[in-house]
């Protein structure tokens, strides 16, 4: 899994051989430092405090499948509601299956889940843009196959993740330890780049070694094992390098990440798990962490049969989150350096089956939040009849959202990242 | 450090080359690892004795397991009629009946949960004490292959049975598995099925039997063999908790699937899928990546690549030469030089229920409290019976992260010392754990290194504490190491057991020392 090119070959005759000798007993924001004391003034992206380099991108995973049509919904349609007689919700102030559509755009006749409280109070700020019908070309109906698709930016679904190839980027190759902070069980593709792992963790209170408190002086040997990193003669991409580089830096990390949350929100949240990732996420940011990219999830979207409760309980629980997420962002005074992207693997088909729920679709809506973005429905709602097998065309391409995300937003040179230049409706006010 | 190649084929080891070492690997590879004692006495018989205890494990004696070990009719779930009831109950704002019905749902709910609780303790107790070690290692290969989660199911008896289930056939034949789990409640209720009929086949079963069960994503078949395998899988659903083949809901028409053309029923669609050799190439390559290695390919050099690729085909031969019954293909593997080959030693990332087992069987400390040790492996990225996704746990490397390395490192501290980490809410488990059994009489025992054998003979020490701080080092580095310590690492130990000479410090001089080897990076390898 080589990345092409001239990129590394840039970053190898700057390394030199100085920096190759350090690399293996070094963790990697130590390797940074001597860098950026090595680059020439300005040739850095690295930031700096206050300039508007220092942007946040926060995405946030919908597991499953989210039904777009009825999270993004085409009231105004009458083929909606023909195909979706069990579930199709009603036009704003006309409940049908149990809810009534809020508005969003009352020309095109496209409304929110009517739980999507806290996303319609963000457009009536106008913090959310809502991008219709993002999709790829032949789409891919396993969630996994999907996921990886979206996750590595690619439509084959192979390599390193598009996020990833982000930090490698922007960091000249030498990420620091933390530019990429997932929570959660697992590191998403979506951050591994060719050097560059994300920190990963779901509970910042465990995230260093508790043998020490057994008593004794272990604490000063396990730190001195811990930090040897990589030990000389390992074979480079064995099991044992990549467990004492792994060591290395998950004992550097967890001292500022431990205190980064330690503080109580400014505003509350809601119970919910998303709720809490982006709490800790919020504290992340507020204590000043050089984390450029966040990444959090939330599954359960895979609506198969009885959608209406549980798709309802999950809207309430999304809008909900984000909302208090964007106030505490607010109230911190960061608001304006985050954007939020919000997305899933597919959609779901415009027909409903036979259980009250929906199979495997294709293109869906993307949310973006923040005082960044351009407001309102954007991009064009795929049609209901016009159809392929059923499913919707996607109207925008999901490397054409990326490419505002890194380029307009992250300020980032995308061709490189995104192995192309794709068409989107303009999404980030710059 | 660069090593050489390991055989491709799967030639048997020379017997005179399994000794202790090679004991340990496979007593860690094809169970959860055992204490020096029983490394040594598995060495004694020899390969062809060992593997045959180890995988013709049905003369092992193993706690019978009855359906009466959980309790099926727990509290009934709502009933079709009940759940339309709450529905007109809400249209209709008729709140006292929304409310009793809801009561009774969520009640259902957790005493289902609690009973889920008690089936992941009752596992993994499972797990550390049966004498058929195997026998849990693959149905826990199984659990991630067919990957169905409880809280999808909410019916922890149908993960019982699916538990089962895949305990019975574990080594068994993998034809006859797949024709039970296409039958198999939990499954059904998990991808669907029990919502496809003729004319609306759904299409989540037949999918993922394609892509994760029996062939491997990209190996060949269409969406069109998806659609026709849908088809032919409508009908097989459940009547209640029980499976039903219901004629009248089957779609019993012409299709082609695989390029095969009938009135295909779903074991046909099962038998037709089995009938390609990439089917045997699949599964063999995950029982290899399971027992053997799972060093990712990308950062095997060419050779290795090679060699795995080889070692695989030649299991998947194997496979298909007995007609999918999987026990002589993992005998064969488990006698093979392949198997035992230095670049195959500690080149397996222990999953984290391996990881808590291991740790109590190999060193023998307490087993401290089950919910405690399931709730670990939840928070190192393994909760029982909720795999991820139906692709199961993408295993290996996938399970260290920066967090989940300090989770397992306190989960070692735990079971060593009783000592609660952190935000877990347990009691201190006051159970003392002799670490000093592990290294008393090492002098007496033939360990693997001739040179330490030498030295231990003439030192012949008889109490722990009365051990060089060098054999102590070696023997607890021997017994809990895949793979030969790195020399910095031993001279960093030495130095600290040296240094433990306070009277308090040096009674706990082995387990302080065993502490830190649990820390290291090298122990989650097995």
């Amino acid at each position: 899994m080589h990345e092409p090119n001239a990129f590394s070959r840039r970053i190898f005759i700057r390394q030199g051989v100085m920096l190759a000798s350090f690399a293996a007993t070094l963790p990697h924001f130590i390797q940074e430092s001597a860098l950026g004391m090595l680059a020439p003034e300005g040739s850095g992206t690295s930031s700096r405090p206050g300039v508007p380099e220092e942007r946040i991108l926060v995405v946030v995973q919908l597991s499953g499948g989210n039904d777009g049509l009825n999270a993004v919904i085409p009231y105004g349609d009458p083929e909606y509601h023909n195909a979706r007689p069990g579930i199709g919700l009603g036009e704003p102030g006309k409940a049908k299956n149990g809810g009534a559509a809020l508005q969003l755009d009352q020309d095109r006749g496209i409304g929110l889940h009517p739980n999507l409280t806290g996303l319609k109070e963000l457009h009536d700020q106008g913090k959310l843009s809502v991008v219709a019908g993002v999709g790829y070309p032949n789409p891919n109906r396993s969630h996994f196959a999907s996921m990886d698709i979206w996750q590595c930016g690619r439509p084959e679904g192979k390599g390193t993740g598009w996020l990833g190839r982000y930090v490698d980027a922007a960091c000249n190759g030498n990420p620091a330890a933390d530019m990429a902070v997932s929570i959660g069980r697992t590191a998403p593709l979506a951050m591994m780049g060719s050097q560059s792992k994300p920190v990963a963790f779901e509970s910042a209170d465990l995230f260093r070694w508790l043998g020490a408190d057994a008593g004794g002086t272990m604490d000063a040997e396990y730190q001195r094992m811990a930090r040897a990193g990589t030990l000389p003669g390992v074979e480079a991409g064995s099991q044992e390098s990549f467990l004492m580089r792994t060591a290395l830096d998950a004992q550097v990390t967890s001292d500022r990440i431990r205190a980064a949350v330690k503080k109580q929100p400014l505003v509350p949240y809601p119970g919910s798990p998303l709720a809490k990732q982006l709490q800790t996420v919020a504290a992340m940011i507020r204590d000043g962490m050089k984390t450029r990219v966040y990444y959090v999830s939330m599954g359960g979207f895979d609506t198969h049969a009885n959608q209406p409760g549980s798709h309802g309980n999950l809207m309430r629980q999304l809008g909900d989150a984000l909302l208090a997420f964007q106030k505490d962002l607010a109230a911190q005074g960061n608001e304006g350096r985050v954007v939020t992207m919000c997305f899933s693997e597919f959609g779901r088909r415009v027909r409903q089956n036979a259980s009250n729920g929906t199979d495997h679709g294709t293109a869906g809506p993307v949310f973006l939040l923040g005082p960044a973005v351009q407001p309102g429905l954007r991009g064009k709602y795929p049609s209901l009849t016009d159809l392929d097998g059923g499913d919707l065309k996607f109207t925008t391409d999901f490397r054409g959202v990326y490419q505002e995300l890194l380029g307009r937003w992250m300020r980032a040179p995308t061709e490189q990242v995104l192995g192309g230049t794709y068409e989107a409706p303009g999404l980030v006010r710059a | 450090m660069t090593r050489r190649p390991p055989t491709a084929d799967l030639a048997p080891l020379p017997a005179a080359r399994f000794d202790a070492s090679a004991a340990r690997h496979l007593l860690a590879r094809a169970g959860f690892g055992g204490t020096p004692a029983q490394v040594d006495a598995l060495a004694a018989i020899g390969l062809d004795r060992a593997v045959d205890l180890i995988v013709n494990y049905d003369g092992q004696p193993a706690k019978p397991v009855s359906p009466d070990d959980f309790d099926r009719d727990l509290i009934p779930p709502l009933t079709r009629e009940e759940r339309e009831q709450l529905q007109r109950a809400r249209r209709e704002r008729d709140e006292a009946t929304v409310e009793r019905l809801e009561r009774k749902e969520n009640q259902t709910k957790a005493e289902d949960r609690r009973q889920l609780q008690s089936l992941r303790e009752w596992w993994l107790a499972r797990m550390i004490e049966s004498a058929r070690p195997l026998e849990e290692k693959l149905t826990l290969f199984w659990h991630g292959h067919f990957a169905t989660g409880a809280r999808t199911i909410e019916d922890s008896w149908l993960m019982f049975q699916q538990n089962q289930l895949f305990r019975t056939h574990a080594a068994g034949n993998f034809a006859t598995l797949v024709l039970n789990v296409i039958r198999d409640p939990a499954m059904i209720r998990y991808l669907d099925n029990d919502d496809s009929r003729r004319g609306r086949p759904n299409e989540n079963l037949a999918r993922e039997l394609l892509e994760l069960f029996v062939l491997g994503e990209g190996s060949g078949y269409t969406e069109q063999d998806i659609k026709e395998g849908a088809r032919a899988l409508t009908g097989y659903t459940l009547e209640g908790e029980d499976f039903v083949f219901r004629e009248n809901n089957h779609d019993g028409g012409p299709k082609s699937i695989l390029g095969r053309r009938g009135n295909w029923n779903g074991d046909d669609f099962v038998r037709i899928a089995l009938e390609r050799t990439e089917c045997s190439r699949f599964v063999c390559g995950k029982l290899h990546r399971f027992f053997v290695n799972d060093v990712p390919e990308q950062d095997l050099a060419p050779s290795h690549a090679a060699a795995r690729a080889a070692a695989v085909d030649a299991m998947a031969a194997e496979l298909r030469a007995q007609q999918y019954e999987l026990r002589p293909v993992l005998a064969k593997l488990f006698r093979s030089a392949h198997f035992f080959d230095a670049s195959n030693r500690a080149s397996v990332i222990k999953s984290p229920a391996q990881l808590v087992v291991q740790t109590i069987r190999q060193l023998g400390t307490p087993p401290r409290q089950l919910s405690s040790l399931t709730a670990a492996c939840e928070l190192m990225g393994q909760d029982l019976f909720q795999p991820p996704n139906v692709k199961g746990w993408d295993g290996g490397r996938s399970w260290i992260n920066t967090s989940t390395l300090f989770v397992r490192q306190n989960l070692a501290v735990y079971l060593l010392t009783g000592k609660r980490p952190g935000m877990y809410d347990w009691e201190n488990d006051s159970a003392r754990f002799d670490a000093d059994a592990l290294v008393a009489g090492a002098a007496d025992r033939a360990d693997e290194a001739p040179a330490n054998r030498a030295a231990a003979a003439s030192a012949r020490p008889d109490r722990a504490a009365d051990l060089a701080p060098e054999q102590l080092v070696d023997r607890l580095l021997s017994v809990t190491l895949a793979a030969p310590a790195h020399p910095a690492r031993r001279d960093e130990l030495v130095r600290f057991a040296t240094q433990q000479t306070a009277p308090g410090a040096r009674a706990e001089r082995t387990l302080s020392t065993l502490a830190l080897i649990t820390a290291l990076p090298e122990f989650q390898l097995a």
